[in-house]
């Protein structure tokens, strides 16, 4: 028995890092601009599309993963400049179908282009499991955990360390200060959904080798990612990958002890009850302000 | 006092220099209503210039109109010769407009050396100018230097207002636009912040100050003018108007 709920817990913190880089995206847009941009599993799911049909292609891994990361920050960029920026002022609720309708159109672009198939990627250092006390841990897992930290990490430091990321932070705090002294509040806004799609693109392709990639995959991957970031307390990045990792270990156990098929249902019984116990989420700001 | 950095790069105007700040017949929209009509205003360099009216005179829509965070419908806006009308926030701080808002709006989860930190945003490149003024702020407040850790949402209003201050006087005004500092804030701390004003203007920083507090304001400033629904009602040196009947029955109160 311990030996399997280490196994649950090796594979939940796994999905768990996909769902956290997917909840850091969602926070990042929404500090940014106070929207939440529901076409973030559609990020997921173009990364991963991408560096699969670029292998396909002939490309090396790296390459493939390089560029389509890349493609996929050029979307988000694209995303933001058509789609977002004109409806600048517009209600949430507008903003949010907006964002929406992006990740439909996103979805339709990639049923045209690789078709209702599923298709995964080579696992980047071999299949050979490795034993890890009583449970077998897939080298791919290390991949995803080891990137997910590195990147989790560099997004901590850029916020917490650099002037850029400051002021990124500062739109979220207070965007009419932040315009007054002088930050280019829109830049800050391309800012954040470049950075949210490359994060996207990443998590998509180091999970592809483990769950397969169709054109839909960013569906659920973007409500996971999105409970995520409400569980964490919306609008705070770290609160966000706290909670991505809690809601993989939470499935894992579910899907283990209960039955797989309440696997999504547990997740978000989950979150209605964090929302009903503590509406900000479980790392929410509860800044003291005086005014 | 320690050498203070050089705030700006102006020498001391001549007398009857060209205005530094010069608007000319400015309209601006807040929603359907127009809050501010057909507004006339000029600031040479080195002045301290009042603008004092009542709540919803449009103070508040005046300075958002010269510091973009507000468009202006009609008018026009000249910053030392350029026309700045239509330009966007963060061009017209990096052109040396920077102002306090009102109500203070720190950063309030950030610390207060972040705060002046960003203050500085668009001055790149000049790390001994951006050393020597955020010493020189601590100088001036010395209690932002005490509490340069801490985050700025926990200092008391009157210490918020200071950082509020000193974190556009890291912008490196060259016109420094104060929206009610006195707002809310003790008679004794009114006293502390009206002085440092008179001693930033003194320094040769130019100032346009808008207040509610009109007694206060009128007093420091050379130059005042008085806001009346969306428009200018009136304009003379402060003393004047410190002297005029109507002025003093509407806005001073005795």
């Amino acid at each position: 028995m311990p030996e399997l709920l280490l196994q649950f817990l090796v594979t939940g913190i796994t999905v768990g890092s996909l769902y956290a880089l997917v909840g850091l995206g969602f926070a990042l847009i929404y500090n940014a601009s106070d929207v939440v941009n529901f076409a973030q599993g559609e990020f997921v799911m173009l990364g991963a599309m991408t560096a699969i049909a670029l292998l396909n292609a002939g490309m090396p891994l790296l390459l493939a993963a390089i560029i389509a990361t890349s493609l996929t920050v050029l979307v988000g960029l694209l995303l933001e400049r058509f789609a977002i920026e004109p409806a600048a002022g517009a209600s949430v609720v507008t903003t949010i179908i907006i964002t929406i309708g992006a990740a439909i159109f996103l979805r339709g672009v990639a049923l045209l282009l690789w078709g209702k198939d599923f298709h995964a990627l080579p696992p980047f250092s071999g299949e050979a499991p490795i034993r890890l006390g009583g449970a077998t841990v897939l080298p791919q897992s290390l991949w995803v955990l080891g990137v997910t930290v590195a990147l989790v990490l560099l997004v901590r430091v850029f916020l917490n360390r650099t002037l850029l990321g400051k002021a990124l932070l500062a739109c979220s705090f207070n965007r009419t200060a932040a315009q007054a002294v002088g930050i280019n509040v829109k830049a800050m806004l391309r800012l954040a959904y470049g950075l949210s799609a490359g994060l996207g693109a990443l998590a998509g392709i180091l999970i592809a080798p483990i769950t397969f990639s169709s054109y839909e995959a960013g569906v659920m991957l973007g409500l996971k990612g999105f409970s995520a970031a409400i569980v964490g307390g919306i609008g705070n990045p770290m609160g966000a990958v706290a909670g991505g990792l809690l809601l993989g270990v939470l499935e894992a156990l579910g899907a283990g002890l209960v039955s797989s098929g309440y696997k999504d249902a547990i997740a978000f019984l989950f979150v209605l009850m964090v929302l009903f116990f503590e509406p900000t989420g479980l790392f929410g700001h509860k800044a003291a302000e005086r005014v | 006092m320690p050498s203070d950095p050089p705030l700006t790069s102006d020498p001391t105007p001549a007398p009857g220099a060209a205005s530094l700040l010069e608007v000319t017949g400015l309209s601006s929209y807040y929603g359907p209503v127009r809050a501010i009509q057909q507004i006339d205003l000029r600031v040479s360099a080195g002045e301290l210039v009042a603008i004092v009216g009542g709540n919803g005179a449009g103070k508040t829509t005046l300075l958002h109109a010269l510091s973009g965070l507000q468009s202006a419908s009609a008018g026009q806006i000249r910053f030392d010769g350029q026309d700045i009308t239509r330009w966007s926030p963060h061009r017209i701080v990096a052109a040396g407009i920077c102002q306090v808002l009102e109500g203070r709006q720190v950063f309030a989860p950030l610390s207060v050396a972040d705060n002046l930190r960003l203050g500085a945003y668009r001055q790149h490149g000049d790390p001994v100018w951006l050393r020597e003024t955020q010493e020189w702020v601590y100088t001036l407040f010395p209690i932002l230097a005490e509490r340069r850790r801490q985050p700025a949402g926990t200092l008391s209003g009157g210490q918020q207002q200071m950082l509020a201050i000193g974190r556009a006087l890291l912008g490196r005004p060259r016109l420094l636009l104060l929206d009610e500092p006195s707002m809310g804030l003790a008679p004794l701390l009114v006293e502390e912040i009206f002085r440092v004003i008179v001693e930033l203007n003194g320094r040769g920083v130019t100032i346009l100050l808008v207040e509610q507090n009109a007694r206060a304001a009128l007093a420091i400033a050379g130059r005042g003018y008085i806001l009346e629904t969306g428009r200018i009602a009136k304009t003379a040196p402060a003393a004047e108007l410190l002297a005029d009947d109507d002025v003093r029955r509407a806005y001073l109160g005795y």
